[in-house]
């Protein structure tokens, strides 16, 4: 499953672990949420980077406490149709302001880039080669956004008051 | 009428390119069924029992006449010459093919008409009242609202993949036209005590299997603060609301569950932390969205013409006049409405050519706009008073002049198994032979306002249990069976009908509504009493009794 970080085709550098996966000695690692918790006083000390996978029927705000040592966080979509996952990246971003990576993973196509950057994500683990490969190009289809949210793209609303008072100005 | 702006447009044309992507890899095998499925739902396109239906939307109700002729454009090129006014404000096209429906989408966005979010999990389609901003009374126009809500919920990057769909309606006047208890959100706007604009807020109403009525979770909330509340709301319903069952994910059920009061604290909770944030939205927004609501330049007219005064001897254009005319905030214009229900055709149609000639008699008569109620009837909303008569001889050329409005035979109905891929029964062919039943215009009249809603499955499309009389069609043993239920109604006094007894079959609901209507005329306690209100008076049981008694 290719990576798109950056915008562009990424190496992975995190291996994920299972529950009950034995700990590797380094390297990075993205963690389940369960298991983190359970032991992040030990994982957090060890080389390497650490990320978690956090279900998106989980309260984000148990992560809080952690985020400034997190190198990644990645939420997850079962499936493209659920959407929870675009609140819990807002709240991280917006309410919480987390500053790290944060990820999508899951069932992660192509169509749902745009509202994924929007939302706060800026790595992706794509499903399919072809829309990884079509991420920069996806991620350009507008250029027209209604609603404010962290991204800091400017909504229409904004800009038509921009519009508005550089007119005032000229006459 | 709202005039897009240069920003409007580029995200409609924007939307219309990226859908032509997503049909083009799906024709290609790229995108599965499945995968594509959620993409075209998102953009008004279902796969029904024959072909695809497209289902556009007309955002509170307000069309221009150049945007009538765009859809009868449509009708003619890309379907068989029909379309279908829903029960939201939407306007749907029964034959289309997948391949041409990009090219319909760009049609429709060189007049600002799209189709997003008509269908899907989503934030759909924003309803008003069919008369605002010409409603006499209205506290003031609820478009200007509507309008910023629509922009707000259109491809909004955190609610379009909620557990199900999510509707929201407005309304500014006493009467409710909006039906804004059955929605999901619904908003009364009113004024505080210092004259500054705000909203009642409903949630949790709604149909479907598990009826009900809204409830409101807060009595005033400030105009500036609309946007903050309604995301309040919606990220609260996005993380709890179910998605394991999809006939229990809408967010009335949440409410259901959890209580109104517990909902209202936790969206309270949630709403605190965004009320102060980039959703406030000041004066200078709303006056922005207003001065792009371009209002009609009324003359002053007398309220009595002479051209009414001698129209006035012809009992054909009276007959017309009492049932489809009403007041208009402007004594000397009217409100115009269109009943979309002949005798014996399917409610809501309306073919390209009857299309285009109303967008004519727009232009004429109504400062070139059109109106489109849930009832499924389209309005002229600026008719001068002088032009009634004629107005009326053009309509009855159309065959657009039916004096129905709100009569037994104003009916609304589902397409039901005749068109949909979900129905059990047929609604159609039901509201059809009832509207032959009810021909007479003078028996129609003397029962008076009495609305039958029809809906051939569960899925309640035709609005049954608000219906005055709600039939409802369900399978039984490979049969079409019929419950038809008395009392309901959709407007500021919503209730939910009650069931009268066993279902029946398909023959026998003419005759037994016949009953029912045979029942109401010889309880009620003066001809001024409503169906409804009678019903509520006796309660099912004389009806029943009459029903039943033979059968």
């Amino acid at each position: 499953m290719p990576l798109v970080n950056g915008g562009k085709i990424a190496d992975d550098s995190f291996v994920k672990l299972a529950v009950d996966t034995p700990l590797p000695e380094s390297g990075d690692i993205l963690v389940p949420a369960e298991r983190f918790l359970g032991e992040a006083d030990a994982l957090l000390k060890r080389a390497g980077k650490i990320g978690v996978i956090w279900p998106n029927n989980r309260d984000i705000a148990d992560l809080v406490p952690y985020l400034g040592k997190l190198a990644t966080v990645a939420l997850v979509f079962p499936s493209f149709r659920d959407g929870r996952a675009y609140s819990q990246a807002r709240l991280l971003r917006e309410r919480y302001g987390y500053r790290g990576d944060l990820r999508a993973t899951g069932q992660v196509l192509r169509d749902q880039f745009v509202f994924m950057l929007r939302a706060g994500f800026d790595s992706f683990e794509v499903k399919k080669q072809a829309d990884a490969e079509a991420f920069m190009q996806t991620a350009k289809r507008y250029s027209v956004f209604y609603q404010p949210t962290g991204d800091g793209r400017i909504t229409a609303l904004h800009r038509r008051m921009q519009l508005r008072h550089s007119e005032g100005v000229g006459t | 009428m709202y005039a897009y702006d240069e920003i409007d447009r580029t995200l409609v044309n924007e939307r219309v390119s990226e859908f032509r992507d997503q049909v083009q890899r799906r024709l290609s095998g790229e995108l599965t069924e499945d995968e594509f499925k959620m993409l075209r739902l998102q953009n008004g396109v279902y796969l029904q029992l024959h072909a695809y239906m497209f289902r556009v939307a007309i955002p509170y109700g307000t069309l221009a006449s150049n945007q009538l002729r765009q859809l009868a454009h449509v009708a003619r090129k890309y379907d068989r010459g029909y379309g279908h006014f829903t029960t939201r404000q939407n306007i749907q096209f029964n034959w289309i093919k997948l391949s041409d429906l990009p090219d319909a989408l760009a049609d429709l966005a060189e007049v600002g008409i799209h189709a997003m979010q008509t269908s899907g999990n989503n934030m759909r389609n924003v309803t008003s009242d069919q008369w605002a901003g010409v409603a006499p009374g209205e506290i003031e126009d609820p478009r200007i609202w509507s309008e910023l809500i629509r922009q707000h919920t259109t491809l909004h990057p955190e609610f379009s993949f909620l557990p199900r769909k999510f509707k929201i309606a407005i309304t500014a006047s006493d009467h409710d036209r909006a039906a804004i208890k059955v929605h999901d959100i619904g908003l009364r706007l009113i004024k505080n005590e210092k004259g500054e604009t705000g909203f009642e807020v409903l949630v949790g109403g709604g149909l479907g299997r598990t009826p009900f009525i809204g409830k409101t979770i807060k009595h005033f909330v400030h105009g500036r603060d609309l946007l903050s509340y309604i995301e309040a709301i919606l990220r609260v319903y996005n993380q709890y609301g179910r998605r394991d069952n999809i006939y229990k994910a809408r967010i009335k059920i949440l409410v259901h569950e959890l209580g109104i009061e517990k909902f209202s604290r936790e969206v309270e909770e949630e709403w605190q932390h965004i009320r102060y944030s980039s959703l406030q939205i000041d004066n200078e927004v709303i006056e922005d969205i207003r001065s792009r609501f371009i209002y009609p330049a009324y003359e002053k007219l007398p309220h009595m013409p002479d051209e009414l005064r001698q129209a006035a001897a012809d009992p054909d254009f009276e007959a017309w006049r009492k049932n489809s005319v009403a007041a208009h905030k402007n004594p000397g214009y009217s409100i115009v409405t269109i009943s979309l229900k002949p005798i014996g055709a399917p409610p809501g149609d309306a073919t390209a050519e009857q299309m285009d000639a109303l967008a004519d008699l727009a232009d004429k008569y109504s400062f070139g706009e059109i109106r489109v109620g849930h009832e499924q009837n389209l309005a002229l909303p600026h008719v001068a008073k002088r032009d009634l008569p004629a107005l009326w001889k053009a309509l009855d050329k159309l065959g657009l002049a039916t004096p129905n409005v709100n009569l037994i035979t104003d009916i609304i109905a589902c397409p039901g198994l005749d068109y949909c891929s979900l129905a059990n029964a047929r609604s159609i062919p039901i509201a059809q032979e009832l509207t032959r039943r009810f021909a007479n215009h003078e028996l129609a009249n003397l029962i008076g306002r009495l609305h039958i809603n029809i809906s051939g499955c569960i899925n309640a499309c035709g609005h049954h249990h608000v219906g005055h009389i709600g039939i409802l069609g369900v399978e039984k043993n490979g049969e079409e069976v019929y419950q038809i239920t008395i009392g309901g109604r959709a407007d500021e006094s919503a209730a939910l009908g009650n069931l009268i007894g066993p279902g029946v079959k398909f023959d026998e609901v003419a005759d037994v509504v016949e009953d029912i209507v045979e029942a109401y005329l010889a309880l009620r306690e003066r001809p001024e009493e409503l169906f409804v209100d009678t019903v509520k008076r006796l309660g099912v049981e004389p009806f029943k009794e009459r029903v039943y008694a033979t059968r």
